[in-house]
């Protein structure tokens, strides 16, 4: 039964996908004109030949796919790089402010959890900067660090640091009373308990925060690129729209999706391989 | 009675925050090394507070306890426990859950030493070949009788045991009942133990302690008497019911459960200290307690 619900399901986003692809195609089509005043002034105008409407058509998407696929790591320069080395460069950038919001959040977050004193003081700090957006940070960031790159790490690292601090938090403070009465009355120390209790009993909460900041920077780093320029596949995005090719713009909006994608998935196996089932 | 018994809990009370008058109070008790204690009584009379303190998960407001020449005041190894709903951790399996507490009691021991200790404890409560299961595939029993295993493994010098089977059907109680049994009697493990079931408490316990009621008129609860269980130590949950002295005790527990919690208590004073009266209901001939007017029909049954 579930599998055929499976199967049932991917036939029906397949055809979903074909019934897209067609509408699509017909909407680009390039228009007939209608019949000039005047042979000799159409030609001139550029008639005769083909006229689209602008947007390419999914051929063209389809043959930018495999063209950028074919060759994605090459470099010609600072303005045509491959769009394998964009997304490496996007990556590289979200790894570190993810990396270094974790460092940060998962201990203070340990902390806070461990202490309705703290937990409370730090509140009303956690609430007011949580919902700022991380572009808002952007010009501070440039202004006091000096340098573009580092700003777009920074801004990531705000942005993916609050979901990480409020659910290890959350995770932590929640842990069941009965397994931390088991760690005391078997005399376990602080450190014990802290990565043998505490840490596998809050994981699931912790990768699910993880997982929501991961997204959230996955998100942002488009953004900032855009603002930042130089590399990654933000300044793709930036750089094709200057060149008018939404060929490349659409085809980026594609990777994005695709990875971002792919970044969830890996985050969502994590988070299986911590749940445990009470 | 002496002063030197293995745990002396003295003239222990415990007062919530702001309450009127404390739950329990003058909780006046002796254990000797070796000796299998329950204790019976309403909800709400602070039979866990009790446990609580004993195992140093709760503090009392006021008394104290003493276990083998030291004052109680904290969680210890020497104390093990087993929980009510048996916490064990969901992500581990068993052969971990139990390797965890062992780790905690000898953390020099090598892993393999480890892992052979409690596979000794595994294999006690009959639980060899689930190891490497976890917790959620197993069954309740299954999963308390894993918590009796973890605490047996820390080897402790009194094991605390808070309801241990009140959420088990009677069948898989009454085999782990038999296995708690056997278990005690092989390592001379001092127990205290709280329970609801008072066949239970007849089946496993030296002593009985009965604790009054905690109403919100009467007094505070204390510990109303201490009944002996005189029946032999051989006792086992099938003939156990076919004693001569069963009914007896049984009658008197129920009666008191029943009758009596809410009465005020008699203590004995001994070298200034109010005991509860040490009763041996096994003992007492059919005329003394056909004397008793309250006597429950459930005797007719035999």
């Amino acid at each position: 039964m579930l599998k055929s619900i499976a199967l049932k399901a991917a036939l029906l986003s397949v055809l979903l996908l074909g019934c897209f692809l067609l509408v699509w195609h017909i909407a680009t089509l390039p228009k007939q004109t209608v019949a000039a005043v005047d042979s000799e002034y159409a030609k001139l105008m550029g008639g005769g030949a083909p006229k689209s409407t602008g947007l390419p058509t999914p051929l063209q998407i389809g043959e930018a796919v495999i063209k950028h696929a074919s060759d994605p790591f090459y470099d010609n320069g600072p303005n045509d790089k491959g769009i394998g080395i964009q997304v490496a460069f996007s990556l590289a950038r979200v790894t570190a402010g993810f990396l270094l919001a974790a460092a940060v959040a998962l201990p203070l977050g340990f902390f806070i959890g461990m202490s309705p004193l703290i937990y409370r003081a730090l509140n009303p700090f956690i609430q007011v900067l949580k919902p700022i957006s991380p572009l808002a940070w952007m010009p501070l960031a440039l202004y006091t660090i000096k340098d573009s790159a580092t700003s777009s790490i920074f801004v990531i690292f705000i942005c993916s640091i609050w979901p990480m601090l409020i659910n290890t938090a959350h995770g932590v403070a929640s842990v069941r009373r009965e397994w931390l009465n088991v760690a005391k009355t078997l005399e376990v120390g602080v450190l014990r308990k802290a990565f043998y209790v505490v840490l596998p009993a809050a994981a699931p909460t912790i990768l699910t925060g993880m997982r929501i900041s991961m997204g959230i920077a996955w998100l942002v780093i488009v953004a900032a690129e855009m603002l930042v320029g130089g590399t990654g596949i933000g300044y793709f995005v930036w750089n094709e729209w200057n060149n008018l090719s939404l060929t490349n713009v659409i085809f980026a909006i594609l990777m994005i999706g695709v990875v971002g994608m792919l970044l969830d998935m890996l985050f969502g196996l994590l988070q299986q391989a911590a749940t445990y089932v009470e | 009675m002496s002063s030197h018994s293995f745990l002396q809990i003295r003239e222990l009370s415990k007062r919530y925050g702001g309450a009127p008058k404390p739950v329990f109070e003058g909780i006046n008790v002796d254990i000797e090394r070796g000796e299998f204690v329950c204790i019976i009584g309403h909800s709400g009379c602070g039979k866990t507070t009790i446990l609580n303190i004993l195992s140093g998960l709760d503090s009392a407001s006021g008394g104290n306890v003493v276990m083998d020449g030291r004052e109680v005041s904290g969680p210890s190894l020497d104390r093990g426990v087993v929980f009510q709903g048996h916490a064990l951790m969901p992500w581990l399996t068993v052969a971990a859950n139990i390797a965890f507490a062992v780790k905690s009691r000898w953390p020099d021991w090598s892993r393999e030493r480890i892992q052979q200790h409690g596979q000794k404890y595994i294999d006690l409560v009959r639980l060899t070949g689930n190891e490497s299961k976890k917790p959620s595939e197993l069954s309740g029993g299954m999963k308390q009788r894993v918590g009796i295993a973890r605490a047996f493994a820390i080897q402790p010098k009194m094991l605390l045991l808070d309801e241990p089977f009140g959420a088990l059907d009677a069948l898989t109680r009454g085999t782990i009942q038999d296995e708690l049994l056997s278990i005690c009697s092989q390592t001379q493990q001092t127990v205290f133990m709280i329970t609801h079931d008072v066949d239970e408490a007849i089946l496993l316990a030296d002593k009985i302690m009965l604790m009054s009621s905690n109403t919100s008129t009467g007094p505070a609860a204390r510990i109303a008497e201490v009944v002996v269980n005189t029946l032999p130590k051989t006792r086992t949950r099938a003939d156990i019911h076919h004693h001569p002295q069963f009914y007896k005790i049984r009658n008197h527990l129920v009666d008191f459960l029943v009758n009596r919690s809410s009465a005020p208590t008699v203590m004995n004073s001994i070298g200034g200290i109010g005991y509860p009266p040490e009763i041996f209901p096994g003992l007492t001939s059919e005329e003394d307690s056909s004397d008793k007017s309250q006597k429950p029909s459930l005797k007719k049954i035999k």
